[in-house]
């Protein structure tokens, strides 16, 4: 069940990235990675703890600073050099980012956090009707509607992050590790929702642990490992080459 | 019966105007972990603002309700533009060095308000004009409720309600909340965080210039300290209520005006500033999150 879909790998850039460096105080965390998503596309950065995943969706988004190389985003309203933007300019350009465990508003209740994700919308008709949509991938989220987001268990809180940074209706979705800490039949339908996004028009940048998935998932993929890309290419290449077999695959069902 | 109930009354009224102030301790506490110990110094400056004015713009003996709520909104307006280039010029430039930082930053622009204020104003008292006139409106009734302490309560509710509603009610303060439970996770739904820690200082130091005007009508002497003791007595009643929580910061302003004007009714006045101190401590240790407060490390 591949979910490469090859029309898809004619879409212009949408990201390139390139020379990326961050630092965080006197160690650096990317050195000079260089990764391009193109609309349209599901794009897989995997990688062992602490290879930089994070870092790198977390300067694309701008929650930390470049200190080298380049973060162009070819959006609507023309092309942007991320780095000089701030967060929240970021996502008014079309970029989401579910980030790394969950991040909900705890403090808020269901319908506050969805509402959050739309903070930048303003045509009500249209976010009630993306709504709607919504709350028939997840729903469980429906049922809780009302309810108090710090009291979800951990697969729905992951639901409803989704569902949040789906709220912005972006056109580029960064995912931190959407299937982490979840059980087998959620993680499958984590992975069927994320197929949904992009049959709809979103394209994702999506970090994962789990590279059997994500490999089975994406069109294309980038190996971090300590800060720079190992290796790159179609996902069903880097899904046959023994050394990703034999360190992302191996012990991985 | 009737003397106790008059004291809750003068109490209320009392409370409400450190309510007003605990409510910019626990706001900007709520989003930048800050303890802006320059507030108690916006709500002296409330009341020298109104003062100003009122000499300047009121002739003597016309002193009428609409003039009060004209100087009201003045001084709630000087005071929020007041808090906004606090925040801009002193405290945004550190927000990326540690929190000692910021606190001592704090500690030095109360100092320069104080000391600005002694040097501007004059060190000596000053007598707020009086606006209304004080008449009791409930003849017959063992106790005595003034005119002007009913609309020190009206005033101070209705800003209070108004903030409830703004920060629970409204795409704005679901805004504030979530910037104060993360400010990076709010940036990512594209949330200005800048202009809702704006946002914050100025809807305090506008609550606090409205207490500055409010106290002058029933304390007509004003000068450049009064904004300590009432500053710290407001932060006391913020710990108290829970810091970072709205309606606790409500809760324990009644409360420190309550239990202050029961100590000097019922014990002796030398108690006066003492009781809140008391009140503070055993809240700290049977409660340290404060009445309203939720676990502090939810938070981080
Ligand atoms: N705030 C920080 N301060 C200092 N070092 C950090 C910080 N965040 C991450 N690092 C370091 O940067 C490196 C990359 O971390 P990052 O979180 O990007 O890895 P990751 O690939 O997402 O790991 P994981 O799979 O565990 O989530 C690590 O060595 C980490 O210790
Ligand atoms: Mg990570």
């Amino acid at each position: 069940m591949s979910g490469a879909s090859p029309q898809a790998a004619g879409g212009g850039a949408l990201l390139e990235v390139a020379g990326l460096r961050v630092r965080y105080g006197v160690i650096e965390a990317l050195h000079g990675v260089d990764l391009v998503v193109r609309r349209g596309e599901i794009v897989t950065v995997i990688g062992a703890n602490g290879a930089g995943k994070t870092t790198l969706l977390k300067a694309i988004s701008g929650l930390v600073p470049a200190a080298g190389g380049s973060i162009r985003h070819h959006g609507e309203q023309g092309t942007a050099e991320l780095g000089r933007l701030r967060p929240h300019e970021i996502v008014a350009r079309g970029v989401g980012h579910a980030p790394e465990g969950r991040r909900i508003f705890q403090n808020l209740t269901v319908r506050e956090n969805l509402g959050l994700g739309a903070y930048l919308r303003r045509d009500r008709a249209a976010i009630e009707s993306e709504l709607a949509e919504i709350l028939t991938l997840f729903p469980r989220l429906q049922e809780r509607f009302a309810q108090n987001a710090g009291t979800l268990s951990g697969g729905e809180q992951q639901m409803l992050a989704m569902a949040r940074a789906l709220m912005s209706r972006p056109s580029l979705l960064l995912l931190d590790e959407p299937s982490l800490g979840l059980a087998p039949k959620l993680v499958r339908a984590i992975f069927g929702v994320i197929r949904t996004i992009r049959s709809r028009g979103t394209t994702l940048l999506l970090v994962e642990q789990n590279a059997r998935l994500a490999l089975e998932a994406a069109d294309r993929a980038y190996v971090l490992e300590t800060g720079s890309v190992a290796l790159s290419g179609t996902a069903s290449e880097l899904a046959s080459d023994p050394r990703v077999q034999r360190v992302y695959l191996g012990g991985d069902a | 019966m009737n003397e106790f109930l008059q004291q809750v009354v003068n109490g209320i009224a009392w409370g409400s105007l450190y309510a007003l102030i605990a409510l910019g301790y626990t706001m900007v506490y709520g989003v930048l972990r800050l303890i802006n110990f320059a507030h108690g110094d916006v709500y002296m400056i409330g009341a020298m603002v109104a003062y100003y004015a009122a000499r300047a713009l009121l002739a003597p003996g016309t002193a009428s309700a609409p003039a009060f709520f004209a100087l009201l909104a003045l001084s709630m307006a000087a005071c929020g533009l007041l808090g906004f280039l606090i925040e801009r010029l002193a405290y945004r430039p550190l927000r990326r060095s540690p929190k000692f930082t910021a606190l001592i930053t704090a500690i030095g622009v109360s100092l320069l308000l104080e000391n600005g204020g002694q040097l501007f104003f004059g060190p000596d008292p000053k007598f707020f004009p009086q606006l209304i006139e004080s008449r009791e409106i409930s003849p017959g009734s063992g106790i005595v409720i003034t005119n002007v302490q009913l609309l020190i309560l009206g005033v101070s509710l209705t800003l209070m309600l108004g903030l409830q509603f703004l920060v629970f009610r409204t795409r704005v303060g679901t805004a504030l909340r979530a910037v104060s439970y993360s400010a990076e996770t709010a940036s990512l739904m594209g949330i200005d965080v800048d202009r809702m820690i704006s946002l914050t200082f100025v809807l305090g130091s506008m609550l606090a210039g409205a207490a500055g005007v409010l106290v002058g009508l029933s304390n007509p002497k004003i000068e450049p300290l009064m904004g300590i003791m009432p500053g710290l007595k407001a932060f006391v009643a913020a710990v108290v209520g829970g810091i970072g929580n709205i309606p606790g910061a409500m809760a324990g302003g009644l409360l420190m005006g309550l239990s202050e004007v029961l100590v000097v009714g019922y014990v002796s006045s030398t108690y006066r500033d003492a009781i809140a101190f008391v009140i503070l401590i055993v809240v700290l240790l049977v409660r340290p999150s404060g009445l309203f407060g939720t676990s502090l490390e939810e938070k981080v």
